[in-house]
C-alpha cells in the first residue's frame, strides 16, 4: 500500500520523533557517568545504585504505590457502580445532578479539585496523610473508571442480563455471573487507568498530603525545581520501563485474544 | 390430525394457562397494547403474527416479566403474575438474538438456569445431558458460543430455555436469523420438541407461512389490537376482516353493496359495467350494505371459453408470475380492475395455455370467497 | 433495596467529596482573611447562629481580584496561552492523525499504541525531560550550535516558548486521537467522489475531509484547551517569572501567601470561565453521539 505521500511520511516521522526523542534522551542520560546531565562522560549505572540508597525516595515510592493500590481499587468499585447506575439505572430523582458529578471532575482543573478537598479535610479536622490522598484520588479517578466502564456497558447487549433474570438469577446474580465477567476487561482497564492517574498525580496530592506522607511526584517535583539531576533520570527510566512493559504486555494479550476469537469463528463456520 | 382433537379453546370447562384481562400497555403517551384480552391453553403452540411495531415483543416481555401492564392483569395458571419478578416466574424466553452467555460453554449455558434453582448437582448434569441429546448438541458441549454455527446457537438457546421445564416457553422470532432451508427443518424440530415436552409455546414471527406451519392457533395483531385469534385453517379460509384476509396470503378484494338473493346468497354490485357477483354468507347483510368479498387467487378458475358458472368475468392477461409449482395470473378487466388467479403447474411451461394479452374468462363459485363487512 | 444501595453509595461519595468541598470553596471565597487557624473568618458558630454567620460573608475578595492587575492579567494570559497552544497542537496533530489513517492497515494498531503510550508514562517526567533539552546548555542549544544555525545559546527554558512546547508535547495525544477517530470513520470513496467531480486533491481535502472531521477537531481542541487553562505543572517547571498562568497564581496564593479566601475566589472565577468551553464541549459530544446513533 502506497497511499502514504511524502508529506504523510514526514508528518509521522517528525511527530513520533517529537514524542519520543525527549524520553529517549532522558533514558540514555540516566546511564551517564557525569553529574552533569547534558554532557556524556561514559556509561555507568551508579545513579541507579545511588537511587537505591536514597531512603526518602524509596519511602515516597512506597507511599505512592500504597495510595495508588487503595485509591484505584476504591475508584474501580465506585466507578463501576456509577457507570451501571448511569447506563442501567433508569430514572431516579437527582439523576442529572449525579451524572453531572460523575463527569465534572474530568474537566475540573486539578488545582481546584485539590484546593476544595483540602478545605473539606481541614473542615473535618482530618489529619492529612495517606488516607486523605486515597480519598482524593479515589474521587477523581472514579470518574475516569466510570467513563471507561459505561462506554463498554452501552454496547453490552441488554438481552444477556434479561436472559439471566429469565433463567432465575436475581439481579445481583445476573450482574455477578453475566455482566461482570463480560465487562471485566474494561473494569481492569479502568483500574489500570485509575492506578496510573494516582501514580502520576502531583497537584491533588500536594494539596491533600501532609508531612507524614509524601508521594513520589511531590518528591520529584521539589527535586526538579532545583534543576535536572541524574538520579531523577534514573528514577524516570525505571518508571518508564515499568509502564512500557505493562502497556506492551496488555496490548499483546488483547491482540492474541482477538486472533484466537477470529480463528475460533472461522473454525465454527467451517465445521457447521 | 392432532388439531382436530386438540381444541381446548372450544371447551368452556378448560382453564386457560395464560389469561390476559383487558391488558393495556403504554410507553409514555404511546399506547403499544390496547385493551387486550386473550386466553392461551396448556400444550398450545400459539403464534403471534403482525406487522413490525404492532406490539408482539411487548406482549412477550409482559409475559416474561420485563414489562408491567399499565392496566389490566395477566394470569398464569389462575394467578395474577403482575408483581412477580422475571426471575421468579416459571416462564422462560428464547431471545431473538439468542442472548447466549459468551463467557460460558454450551454446557454451562444450558446449566445456568438449573444452577439458580438449587437443584442437586447430579440432577443438573442429567438434565443438561438430556437437553443436549434433545437438541443434538452433545458434540459441542465444551465449546463457547462463538465456536459454533448460527443454527447450533439457536438450538443452544432453545435447550437453555427448555432446561428448566417451564410451564410456558416464549420464542421471539426464534428462526429469523436462519436461512430458508434450515428454518423449515427447525420448524419441524420445534414442533417435535413441543410435542415431546408438552410445554406451551408462544412464538412471535413475521413469517406467516411459519405461523401456519407450526401453530395450533394464530393471533393476528395490528397496532396493539388482536384482529383475529383462530386456527390457521380458519384464519386462512374464514378471515373476519379485510385486514386479516389481506395479511395472510394473497387475496382479491371486491368491494361493493350487498343485495339479498335468498338462500343465504347475496348479489354484490361491485363495479360499473360488471354483472353483480353472487356470494354465500352465514352472516346476514341488509339491502345496500357495504361489503367486501375476499377471494383467494387459487379459488379463481381461468379458462379460454366462457364457463358455465354463477360468477364469470372476462379480461386480458396482464402479467404472469411463475412460481415453479404455481403460476399467478394478473387479469385486467374492462373497467381496469385487476383480479389475480392462480393455477397449479401440472404441465411444462412450453405447453402452458395462456400468455400475455390473451383474452380469458375468470370464474368462481358462490362459496369460494367470504363476505366481510369491515 | 439493592438498587437503592447501588445508587446511594457512589451518589453519597460524590456529594461528600465533590459537591460539598465545592460549596466550601465558594463559602470561603466569601470570607475574610484572618491571622487564625484556619486562616479565614467567619467560622460558623452555633452560638450566634446562621444569620450572624451569613451576614459576615461578602464579595470583597472578588472586588479585590478586579482591583489587582495581577489577577486579571493572569486570567487573560492563561486564556491567551491556552488558545495559542491549542491552535499549535491542532496544526501539529492534524497531519499526524491524517497520516495515521493513510498508513497501511497493519501498522495502525501499533501507531495508535505509540500515540497512547506517552499518556501512560508520568506527566511530570515528560515535562522534566524537556528541562534538560531546553536549558541554556541543553541538547537543543548544543545541537543548534553544532550545526551552526546559531552562534550563541538561546534562552528557551523559563520563557513562554518553553511553556508552549510543554503544552503541545503533553496534550498532543488528546488532539490526535479524536481527529484520528473522525478521519478513520470517513469513507474513502467520498474523496474519490469529490475528485471524480472535478476537485483537485487539495480542494477535496478542504471541502470534504476537513468539514467531515470537524467533530474530531472540535473535541480535540476542547480536550487540549480545558486542562491547559488551569495548568500548573508546565508553567511552574518550564515557564519563567514572566509566565502568568492562573493555576500557578492560585497555587502560590494558597501555599506561599496563605491567603485562602483569595485563592478560593480565584478558583471560583476560573470555574466560571471554564463553564463556557465545557458546555460547548458537552454539546459537541452530544451532537456526535446523536449523529452516530
Ligand atoms: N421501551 C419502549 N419505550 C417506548 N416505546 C416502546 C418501547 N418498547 C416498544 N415500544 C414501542 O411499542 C411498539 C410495539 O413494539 P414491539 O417491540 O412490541 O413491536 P413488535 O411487534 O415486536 O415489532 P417487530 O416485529 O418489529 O419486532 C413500537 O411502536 C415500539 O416503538
Ligand atoms: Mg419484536
Amino acid at each position: 500500500m502506497t497511499r502514504l505521500s511524502w508529506f504523510n511520511v514526514v508528518s509521522l516521522t517528525v511527530g513520533f520523533a517529537f514524542l519520543y526523542i525527549p524520553i529517549l534522551i532522558l533514558v540514555i542520560y540516566s546511564f551517564n557517568e557525569s553529574k552533569l546531565v547534558t554532557v556524556w562522560a561514559g556509561f555507568s549505572t551508579k545513579w541507579y545504585a545511588e537511587l537505591m540508597q536514597n531512603e526518602a525516595f524509596l519511602n515516597a515510592a512506597w507511599v505512592t504505590v500504597k495510595v495508588a493500590v487503595f485509591s484505584s481499587t476504591i475508584a474501580t468499585v465506585l466507578g463501576t457502580m456509577a457507570a451501571y447506575v448511569l447506563v442501567r439505572g433508569g430514572r431516579f430523582t437527582g439523576r442529572t445532578v449525579f451524572s453531572g458529578m460523575v463527569y465534572a471532575p474530568l474537566v475540573m482543573p486539578e488545582v481546584i479539585t485539590g484546593l476544595s478537598l483540602l478545605l473539606l479535610f481541614i473542615g473535618l479536622n482530618l489529619d492529612r496523610g495517606v488516607l486523605t490522598i486515597v480519598l482524593a484520588h479515589a474521587t477523581f479517578s472514579m470518574c475516569y473508571v466510570s467513563v471507561v466502564v459505561s462506554a463498554r456497558l452501552m454496547t453490552f447487549d441488554r438481552a444477556l442480563e434479561e436472559a439471566a433474570l429469565d433463567l432465575g438469577a436475581s439481579p445481583f446474580e445476573a450482574f455477578r455471573l453475566v455482566t461482570l465477567p463480560i465487562i471485566a476487561p474494561s473494569v481492569i482497564a479502568g483500574w489500570l487507568l485509575a492506578f496510573s492517574l494516582s501514580l502520576d498525580d502531583l497537584v491533588i496530592a500536594s494539596f491533600t498530603s501532609g508531612p507524614s506522607a509524601t508521594t513520589l511526584p511531590i518528591k520529584i517535583f521539589s527535586a526538579v525545581r532545583l534543576g535536572v539531576s541524574p538520579e531523577i533520570n534514573a528514577l524516570s527510566t525505571i518508571m518508564i520501563a515499568i509502564v512500557t512493559l505493562g502497556v506492551i504486555t496488555a496490548s499483546l494479550i488483547t491482540k492474541r485474544n482477538a486472533v484466537r476469537q477470529q480463528r475460533d469463528q472461522q473454525l465454527a463456520e467451517r465445521t457447521s | 390430525m392432532q388439531t382436530e382433537v386438540f381444541a381446548p379453546w372450544d371447551d368452556p370447562d378448560q382453564k386457560p394457562l395464560i389469561r390476559f384481562k383487558s391488558v393495556k400497555k403504554q410507553f409514555g403517551d404511546f399506547t403499544a397494547i390496547q385493551d387486550l384480552s386473550l386466553d392461551i391453553f396448556e400444550k398450545e403452540f400459539f403464534a403471534l403474527l403482525g406487522p413490525s411495531g404492532c406490539g408482539k415483543t411487548t406482549m412477550m416481555r409482559m409475559l416474561a416479566g420485563f414489562e408491567t401492564p399499565t392496566s389490566g392483569s395477566i394470569e398464569l395458571a389462575g394467578q395474577d403474575i403482575g408483581s412477580v419478578p422475571p426471575n421468579k416466574r416459571s416462564v422462560n424466553m428464547m431471545f431473538q438474538s439468542y442472548a447466549l452467555f459468551p463467557h460460558l460453554s454450551i454446557w454451562e449455558n444450558i446449566a445456568f438456569g438449573l444452577k439458580r434453582s438449587k437443584m442437586p448437582k447430579g440432577e443438573i448434569e442429567a438434565r443438561v445431558e438430556e437437553m443436549l441429546r434433545l437438541t443434538r448438541l452433545e458434540k459441542f458441549k465444551a465449546r463457547k458460543p462463538h465456536q459454533i454455527s448460527g443454527g447450533q446457537r439457536q438450538r443452544v438457546a432453545l435447550a437453555r430455555s427448555l432446561a428448566k421445564a417451564p410451564k410456558l416457553l416464549l420464542l421471539d422470532e426464534p428462526l429469523a436469523a436462519l436461512d430458508k432451508k434450515l428454518r423449515q427443518d427447525t420448524q419441524f424440530e420445534l414442533m417435535d420438541i413441543q410435542e415431546k415436552t408438552g410445554t406451551t409455546f408462544v412464538i412471535v414471527t413475521h413469517d406467516q407461512e411459519e405461523a401456519m406451519t407450526v401453530a395450533s392457533r394464530v393471533a393476528v395483531m395490528d397496532e396493539g389490537r388482536l384482529m383475529q385469534v383462530s386456527t390457521p385453517a380458519t384464519i386462512y379460509e374464514a378471515p373476519n376482516s379485510v385486514y386479516v384476509a389481506d395479511f395472510i396470503g394473497e387475496v382479491n378484494i371486491l368491494s361493493g353493496h350487498a343485495k339479498p338473493a335468498g338462500d343465504g346468497l347475496y348479489a354484490v354490485t361491485w363495479a360499473d359495467g360488471q354483472p353483480p357477483v353472487i356470494a354465500a354468507s352465514n352472516t346476514p347483510y341488509s339491502d345496500g350494505q357495504q361489503v367486501h368479498l375476499a377471494i383467494r387467487p387459487e379459488k379463481v378458475a381461468i379458462s379460454e371459453a366462457k364457463p358455465d358458472a354463477e360468477n364469470a368475468v372476462e379480461g386480458k392477461v396482464l402479467d404472469i408470475a411463475y412460481l415453479g409449482n404455481l403460476s399467478t395470473y394478473h387479469i385486467a378487466l374492462a373497467g381496469g380492475q385487476i383480479i389475480k388467479a392462480q393455477t397449479a403447474n401440472t404441465q411444462r411451461i412450453s405447453r402452458r395455455s395462456f400468455t400475455w394479452e390473451d383474452t380469458v374468462w375468470l370464474s368462481w363459485t358462490p362459496t369460494a370467497g367470504v363476505l366481510l363487512d369491515q | 433495596m439493592r438498587r437503592f444501595i447501588l445508587i446511594a453509595v457512589p451518589y453519597i461519595w460524590l456529594l461528600a467529596l465533590f459537591l460539598v468541598p465545592f460549596l466550601i470553596v465558594f463559602k470561603i471565597a466569601l470570607s475574610d482573611t484572618a491571622l487564625a487557624r484556619p486562616p479565614y473568618l467567619p467560622q460558623f458558630d452555633w452560638a450566634t447562629g446562621l444569620g450572624a454567620f451569613l451576614a459576615e460573608l461578602d464579595f470583597e475578595n472578588f472586588v479585590f481580584l478586579t482591583s489587582d492587575a495581577l489577577y486579571w492579567k493572569a486570567y487573560l494570559s492563561s486564556l491567551q496561552i491556552a488558545v495559542i497552544a491549542t491552535l499549535i497542537t491542532l496544526l501539529v496533530g492534524y497531519p499526524i492523525a491524517y497520516a495515521m489513517t493513510r498508513a497501511p492497515e497493519a501498522w495502525r494498531p501499533t501507531l495508535m499504541m505509540l500515540i497512547i503510550l506517552p499518556f501512560w508514562t508520568s506527566f511530570l517526567i515528560r515535562i522534566y525531560a524537556w528541562m534538560g533539552i531546553l536549558s541554556q546548555e541543553g541538547f537543543l542549544n548544543q545541537f543548534l550550535l553544532w550545526t551552526g544555525v546559531i552562534s550563541a545559546p538561546l534562552t528557551i527554558l523559563n520563557t513562554n516558548v518553553a511553556v508552549y512546547i510543554g503544552i503541545v508535547y503533553t496534550y498532543l495525544p488528546f488532539m490526535i486521537l479524536p481527529i484520528y477517530a473522525a478521519l478513520d470513520r470517513l469513507d474513502g470513496s467520498l474523496i474519490e467522489a469529490a475528485e471524480d467531480l472535478g476537485c483537485s486533491r487539495l480542494s477535496a481535502f478542504w471541502l470534504v475531509t476537513i468539514p467531515l472531521s470537524k467533530n474530531g477537531i472540535v473535541a480535540g481542541s476542547f480536550l487540549v484547551f480545558i486542562p491547559t487553562l488551569g495548568e500548573f505543572v508546565i508553567p511552574s517547571l518550564l515557564g519563567g517569572s514572566g509566565t502568568l498562568m492562573i493555576g500557578k497564581v492560585l497555587w502560590e496564593e494558597f501555599f506561599s501567601n496563605r491567603d485562602w479566601p483569595v485563592a478560593a475566589a480565584v478558583a471560583v472565577v476560573l470555574l466560571v470561565i471554564l463553564i463556557v468551553p465545557i458546555v460547548l464541549f458537552q454539546r459537541n459530544q452530544q451532537k456526535q453521539a446523536e449523529a452516530e446513533a
